[in-house]
């Protein structure tokens, strides 16, 4: 299937973002691709609160099945999450349930006055009640494949699709 | 034969020492710890990871540190706590060990942190559980301590970054030490090119060289140019026999002062598991000096610990 190309969606979701952020906002990526699109983001928008990352390993509702395999990042919330406006930022919002955890995350570092969503793709097949303020672009893609973002060496991004891996 | 500790697919299954575990593992544990220092600066200070599981601290020995922080470990991940001090309760009554284990399962435990005087308990424990239930060895006997271990190299890697170009000393009771043995094995696994041991010729087990550490008798030799200081407490309740002539005879040729740790690199950190004998193998302005680490290896301790049960319990 053709694939939309990151860059220009990248482009595109930080002018829709523009409308709604202000300095104060603080956006929050979530690993991996979540937050380098917020990276990216928080340059483009050149916003004054600094940049948080939220690895969210510890919060998956099938930690059970996966476990921790994955190397763990620390999270980084460098600013005070209450009462602020925070922006939630992934590459492509699927099923929701990576959105839930963040934001279950989120809530242990305070209580935030408003939590929104922004994602360069929104696959749709939502298994939760989560949807997203900002979205670069929707697009349907087949169960069982695995869409994500992918930043090479120069820092620029492109979508890849792959044979989603079964959970270990 | 393969190793207990691990499942099929090389995934941790039990710990039960640092002995034969792969690098991998232990930068897999080193890294999720490293996640974890954050948590404990958030206004809440848990993560859900163990959520509904119960674990079972199973102190056959007496601790404080090391339950204790067990005990964090585990509230930090949202799990169940029971503390067990067996050495006034079951087997003080005649329960064989593994009575006690059984009784435990039928009570759901998903995990069992142990301590025992004996060596090998922990691997007598992890044979005989079921599959879904992990096991830690909390020391056992003069055997293994491979959490300490794992939050020294932790600790010696915080302050250090690599141990490609390290040297370490270990000083004192290596003899009755569980935690000498771990270190050093996670030392060596982690590439430390120079492995030091040092203290009375009674105090250091026959055949430590195998180990792959080198053996000196004297603190000037043995800490000359050296990173990190790792002090031992001098066991009195293991030792049988005379293995020394008196405990300020001890601090005199080992004890760790200002003159000796003047030996070491002038940014060398000095390490204790604790508790530590002032006066005995360590000098208290060496203990309380800008030098030493010893109260962060304690909150570092948590977060190695909270790292291995996730771990653990994920697998």
């Amino acid at each position: 299937m053709n694939l939309p190309d990151a860059e220009a969606l990248c482009t595109d979701l930080a002018r829709k973002l523009r409308a709604g952020v202000t300095d104060s906002t603080g956006l929050v990526g979530i690993r991996t691709g979540g937050a380098w699109l917020a990276e990216r983001l928080h340059r483009e928008l050149r916003l004054a609160t600094p940049l948080g990352s939220l690895d969210i390993s510890f919060y998956r509702d099938d930690f059970d099945a996966v476990g921790l395999r994955r190397q763990v990042k620390p999270s980084q919330i460098p600013f005070d999450v209450n009462d602020r406006h925070i922006v939630v930022v992934d590459d492509v919002l699927y099923t929701g349930r990576t959105v839930r955890a963040a934001m279950n995350e989120l809530f242990d570092y305070g209580r935030p006055g408003k939590v929104e969503l922004a994602a360069l793709i929104d696959r749709g097949e939502r298994q939760l009640p989560i949807a997203a303020q900002y979205i670069g672009a929707t697009l349907p893609v087949p169960a069982g494949k695995l869409l994500r973002l992918v930043r090479d060496d120069s820092g620029k991004f492109t979508l890849h699709l792959s044979d989603a891996k079964p959970a270990a | 034969m393969r190793n207990p500790q691990l499942n099929g697919d090389g995934s941790l299954q039990h710990l039960l020492t640092i002995e034969g575990l792969p690098r991998e593992v232990l930068l897999h544990i080193l890294e999720t710890a490293a996640s974890f220092m954050g948590v404990t600066e958030r206004e809440v200070k848990k993560v859900p990871v163990l959520r509904g599981k119960s674990v079972f601290n199973l102190f056959f020995e007496a601790s404080t540190r090391t339950r204790t922080t067990f005990e964090i470990a585990a509230k930090r991940l949202s799990a169940d706590v029971i503390n067990l001090n067996i050495a006034v309760s079951s087997s003080s009554k005649g329960e064989t060990l593994l009575d006690t284990v059984d009784n435990l399962s039928a009570m759901h435990a998903d995990m069992f942190v142990v301590r025992h005087s004996s060596s090998g308990a922990a691997h007598l424990i992890a044979s005989h559980v079921a599959t879904h239930v992990h096991v830690i060895n909390a020391g056992d006997g003069r055997h293994a301590h491979p959490t300490q271990g794992l939050l020294d190299v932790y600790t010696i890697r915080h302050y250090k970054k690599e141990f490609s170009g390290l040297s370490v000393a270990i000083v004192g009771d290596v003899l009755h030490s569980r935690v000498a043995r771990s270190l050093i094995h996670a030392l060596t696994t982690l590439g430390t090119p120079d492995v030091r041991v040092i203290g009375p010729r009674t105090l250091l087990p026959s055949g430590v060289e195998e180990l792959g550490v080198s053996v000196h008798h004297d603190m000037r030799g043995g800490l000359a140019g050296c990173d990190v200081v790792v002090m031992l407490r001098l066991q009195n309740e293991r030792m049988k026999g005379p293995l020394l002539p008196s405990a300020q005879e001890f601090f005199k040729s080992y004890g760790l002062t200002p003159s000796k740790l003047a030996l070491a690199k002038p940014d060398a950190i000095v390490m204790h598991p604790g508790p530590m004998n002032r006066g005995v193998e360590i000098d208290s302005s060496v203990a309380d000096g800008p030098r030493s680490v010893i109260l962060p290896q304690v909150t570092f301790g948590i977060a190695v610990r909270m790292a291995v049960m996730s771990i653990l319990a994920g697998n």
